[in-house]
């Protein structure tokens, strides 16, 4: 099976190649199938990767650039990310069959390539690797929101393109230090090197530049409303989906096992932005008369859950931050993409123009409550598991934060059961969103299994944490030495409470 | 060391000033029918300099009582600087016929240009660095104010001369304080004299000469003149001015910090370390407000020298290895970029520099639209465009020698340069189109633009092992 990642990361580029000599539906269709082979292969590389087995599987490297190398292999944390990639992509290529009709090969070819950049990203062992693949998705990023985006589009490719920019950077620096001080670019050698504590601060600081931009985390989350906003459709399903999970990947690949030291040492500071992107993040999405809006300032807040829940230091959290990022990536595409299907139809996104679409369109209605609900973390669906994992996790950590953190899940319930009542419930006055039809078989074909795989992960989320279990455990063994001590102390008789008792809960 | 032997080791500059007497002689007789002949011999010849360098010329040591060497930090330098002017001049015949009138002593002055560059490379004496640095210079001013067609063009070459003259100046008095307070124009006696210690006028010396080459390459504060000299002159000029005589006055500027200033490294590289942030500062803030895209890409070139400079700055061998790459990429991009804007005219024929023009040439041109895009994301060093490993080298040498400070700025200051580059980018894509192009062509320049921006694009990374090879032996030459 080696050499599957290589074809992983080489096929979307040959299709993105081809896809720029053909018109408009045949792009389409290339871009659609190759997608599809992509699933494809991601389900044959899951089924492959032995769950207990190394930690480090799929492994190929070759000396072939310069200083560094193509050395690629997955972990199970990367293997559940890359599914999320491939399972997303033929659903972003679906939603933009009709919606996107101008310069229509250049639009494939830039999904296609961001597709190979995101695979890219999660299995690349090579650090200078790693961060090519990370910066280059800003470029067919930013040609989306600027090419096909909406009225504001210029400023908003802009700022998205500057800021990610300018957190990354500093990253390379940070990165070149440790090349030269640990002798090497593999970064499962790096992950258990040992750096001088004091240095272990600035290199934090300036992986934490990068990964919290990315996140994003308070306060320099504000370049994410204005790229979704701005966005088509299927921009922001991959934007919300997959893109920001780099961020928290970044913070379980770089910052908790390269620096442990300086990670406990700056938990508080993530837990206090992630408190205050909580509440003041939720508090600002109650407000949003933009729905596309409210959605992303809802992501900066679910987003705070993974970042208290990594930095938690124990199993619970890290469990939970996971699988708040792969629920997350599942239900916020899937809000997008709900909020694509009326924007289709009405080409606006304020809610007031909306209201009492269950009665002509019942089946949407039907998948936006249900999304909804799983947004909310309702038991049953995908984001329940993580984020009552992660709050147990932080709990363990710090009760006070745990306390101010679930706040955020009763502000959740609110802002999106607030804007599901007005754009679905009650009576419209608007005459054209009264006479909406109801969701196309592509839009069934979109939304659909989106909602199985929500619904599979929030009932049984074994299948998702099994084979990342392993890693978390190497993780947390890495990062045992250095934990905080909690403020939650549980009356326990020590030591036996760690694998058997997070199965059970996950299964609830 | 016979004579003769010693004539062999100059063989590209005896190639390239016999080749430029000869033709200018066959330019004198048979008038500007002989362009075209003429511009096809000067490629062979730069061709043959460059071969030349296979032989002794390559890595045969030291020639005339030290005033010369041939080494392989000349010979990489040289490679670059005659590839350069080959493209330079293949590409030139047909700007001229459609937008001026096509001389014969084109060809020729950069024949004479590339023979100084090659001097300047080759120069272990402060001496035959003066001489190698006028006759490029000279040739230069010449160039500069080609165009007889275009006032600006004159104002460019008058400006250029001026300025050059006085930064002449300042190196020929620096050139003599060294000389009085050390006693020798030699690289290795000043070395040997600074290393016995120094005083405040060696100092000054240094500081002078320093002064002088970096108006040569353009870097802040001695590059005011770049962006009018940019503008004014001729585009095919300006694309000699932007790629060749830079690598050659950077080259230069390495081999007399590091050979003949080595002692006084701690001297010099606050000031290659101030020279390169406020070229990489200005370079990128001044670009912001540009609406040629001439001057922008001057700008552009005064924020690249200072990323280049950074190299310097850590003043390690690895440094030196990591700017001279830095300058074949950049030369790679360069070209490519000026071949783009030499494609750049209206429905009638005529050249258009603005900015503004290029709106929407996506639509119209998508392969030059493209090609464009890529040379601007590489500049803005965005991975996985080979701009991104020049940066990556300056930045990973600066590191190594412990100048994270610098390297942190310096790096972050390229988000400002980045938000520019993406500018042109916006234009190009996001923008409604403009008037079209008229369509070209013209293989030559289209064959430069292809094939720059194939070596820039991510393919460009499978020549990076032979170039680490060269940039390393161009390294070692002068670390020994």
């Amino acid at each position: 099976m080696s050499g599957i990642l290589s074809l992983m990361i080489c096929m979307p580029l040959l299709a993105a190649v081809l896809c720029l000599f053909m018109s408009a539906s045949g792009a389409r269709w290339i871009a659609l199938s190759a997608t599809v082979m992509m699933l494809v292969l991601g389900i044959i590389l899951w089924r492959h990767y032995q769950v207990g087995g190394p930690q480090w599987q799929f492994q190929e490297s070759y000396p072939l650039f310069g200083r560094f190398g193509w050395a690629l292999g997955i972990d199970g944390i990367a293997l559940m990310l890359i599914m999320l990639s491939v399972f997303l992509m033929p659903i972003c290529i679906l939603a933009s069959w009709e919606a996107i009709s101008k310069r229509v090969p250049e639009y494939m070819a830039a999904f296609l390539l961001m597709e190979a950049l995101m695979i890219g990203v999660f299995c690349a062992q090579d650090l200078f690797l790693f961060y090519i693949f990370f910066e280059a998705g800003l470029i067919p990023m930013y040609l989306i929101i600027g090419i096909w985006g909406g009225a504001n589009r210029i400023y908003a490719s802009y700022k998205f393109f500057l800021y990610t920019l300018l957190g990354s950077v500093l990253m390379l620096i940070a990165m070149m230090w440790m090349a030269q001080e640990a002798a090497t670019t593999d970064i499962p050698t790096l992950m258990q090197h040992h750096f001088p504590v004091a240095a272990q601060r600035w290199l934090f600081l300036a992986f934490f530049a990068s990964f919290a931009v990315k996140m994003p985390m308070w306060p320099v989350h504000t370049w994410l409303p204005d790229a979704h906003v701005q966005a088509p459709t299927a921009g922001s399903v991959i934007l919300a989906g997959v893109l920001l999970k780099m961020g928290g990947y970044g913070f379980l690949r770089f910052s908790l096992p390269m620096f442990p030291d300086a990670s406990a040492h700056y938990a508080g500071l993530v837990f206090g932005l992630s408190m205050v992107a909580v509440v003041y993040t939720s508090l600002v999405a109650l407000v949003q008369n933009d729905m596309k809006k409210l959605i992303a300032y809802s992501s900066v807040a679910h987003m705070a859950f993974v970042t208290a829940g990594l930095f938690a230091f124990n199993q619970q959290g890290i469990e939970g931050a996971l699988i708040v990022m792969l629920a997350h990536g599942l239900v916020s595409a899937a809000l997008f993409l709900c909020v694509g299907v009326i924007y289709d139809r009405l080409h606006t996104r304020e809610i007031d123009r909306y209201g009492g679409l269950s009665n002509n369109m019942p089946y949407y209605a039907l998948f936006f409550m249900l999304f909804t609900m799983a947004s909310v973390g309702l038991p049953g669906l995908a984001n329940f598991v993580g984020e009552f994992l992660s709050l147990v996790g932080v709990y363990h950590a710090s009760s006070w934060v745990a306390a101010v953190m679930t706040t955020g899940i009763i502000l959740g319930a609110a802002y999106m059961l607030y804007l599901y009542r007005r754009v679905c419930f009650g009576t419209s006055d608007n005459t054209d969103a009264a006479a909406l039809p109801d969701l196309s078989a592509r839009e069934w074909l979109t939304l659909a299994p989106i909602a199985l795989a929500t619904i599979w992960m929030g009932v049984y989320p074994e299948s998702f944490m099994a084979p990342m279990r392993a890693d978390v455990a190497v993780l947390t063994a890495r990062l045992a030495g250095s934990a905080p001590a909690g403020d939650a102390h549980m009356i326990t008789s020590g030591t036996v409470r760690s694998t058997p008792q997070t199965q059970e809960e996950g299964k609830q | 060391m016979t004579f003769l032997q010693q004539l062999a080791l100059t063989a590209p500059e005896l190639i390239l000033s016999t080749g430029a007497i000869v033709l200018m002689l066959v330019a004198a007789w048979a008038g500007d029918k002989a362009t075209r002949p003429i511009t096809i011999l000067t490629v062979f010849l730069l061709f043959a300099a460059a071969l030349s360098l296979n032989g002794p010329a390559g890595q045969g040591g030291s020639a005339f009582y030290g005033l010369y060497v041939a080494d392989a930090f000349g010979a990489f330098a040289k490679i670059i600087v005659y590839v350069a002017a080959a493209v330079c001049v293949a590409v030139a015949p047909r700007w001229f016929e459609a937008n001026d009138r096509l001389r014969a002593e084109y060809p020729v002055i950069i024949l004479l240009a590339a023979c100084g560059m090659g001097m300047m490379a080759s120069a272990t004496d402060f001496l035959t660095l003066y001489i190698g640095l006028e006759l490029q210079s000279l040739a230069a001013y010449v160039l500069a104010s080609f165009s007889q067609k275009d006032s600006r063009s004159a104002e460019a070459g008058l400006k250029y001369f001026v300025l050059g003259a006085l930064a002449s100046g300042i190196l020929l008095y620096g050139i003599s304080l060294l000389y009085g307070f050390t006693g020798t124009t030699h690289f290795g006696g000043v070395a040997s004299a600074i290393h016995a210690g120094t005083s405040l006028g060696l100092i000054f010396g240094m500081v002078f000469v320093l002064a002088g080459l970096a108006f040569k390459i353009a870097a802040v504060p001695f590059h005011m003149w770049t962006p009018d000299v940019y503008e004014g002159a001729p585009t095919p000029v300006t694309m000699v001015f932007a790629t060749a005589p830079k690598v050659a006055a950077v080259a230069l500027l390495v081999r007399v910090s590091v050979v003949a200033l080595g002692p006084a490294t701690h001297q010099w590289q606050q000031i290659i370390t101030f020279a390169a942030l406020a070229s990489i500062v200005l370079g990128a803030a001044g670009a912001i407000g540009q609406s040629n895209i001439k001057r922008l890409l001057a700008y552009s070139s005064i924020n690249n020298i200072g990323f280049a400079l950074i190299g310097l700055a850590a003043g390690t061998q690895a440094g030196v290895a990591a700017i001279m790459s830095y300058m074949a990429i950049y030369v790679a991009m360069t070209l490519g970029s000026f071949a783009c804007v030499m494609q750049m005219r209206d429905a009638e024929g005529n050249p258009v520099e603005t900015i503004a023009s290029l709106s929407g040439l996506s639509r119209s041109r998508p392969g030059l639209a493209a090609a464009f895009a890529v040379f601007m994301f590489s500049l803005a060093g965005i991975p996985p465009l080979l701009g991104f490993y020049a940066k990556f080298l300056v930045f990973d040498a600066a590191v190594a020698a412990h100048l994270v400070p610098l390297a942190a700025i310096g790096i972050a200051a390229s988000v400002i340069g980045a938000f520019y580059y993406l500018k042109v980018i916006k234009i190009i894509y996001f923008d409604e189109p403009a008037a079209p192009y008229a369509a070209s062509a013209n293989i030559l320049v289209n064959g430069v633009i292809a094939v720059t921006a194939l070596l820039v694009s991510p393919l460009g990374y499978l020549l990076l092992k032979p170039l680490a090879l060269y940039a390393g032996a161009a390294a070692q030459a002068l670390f020994g």
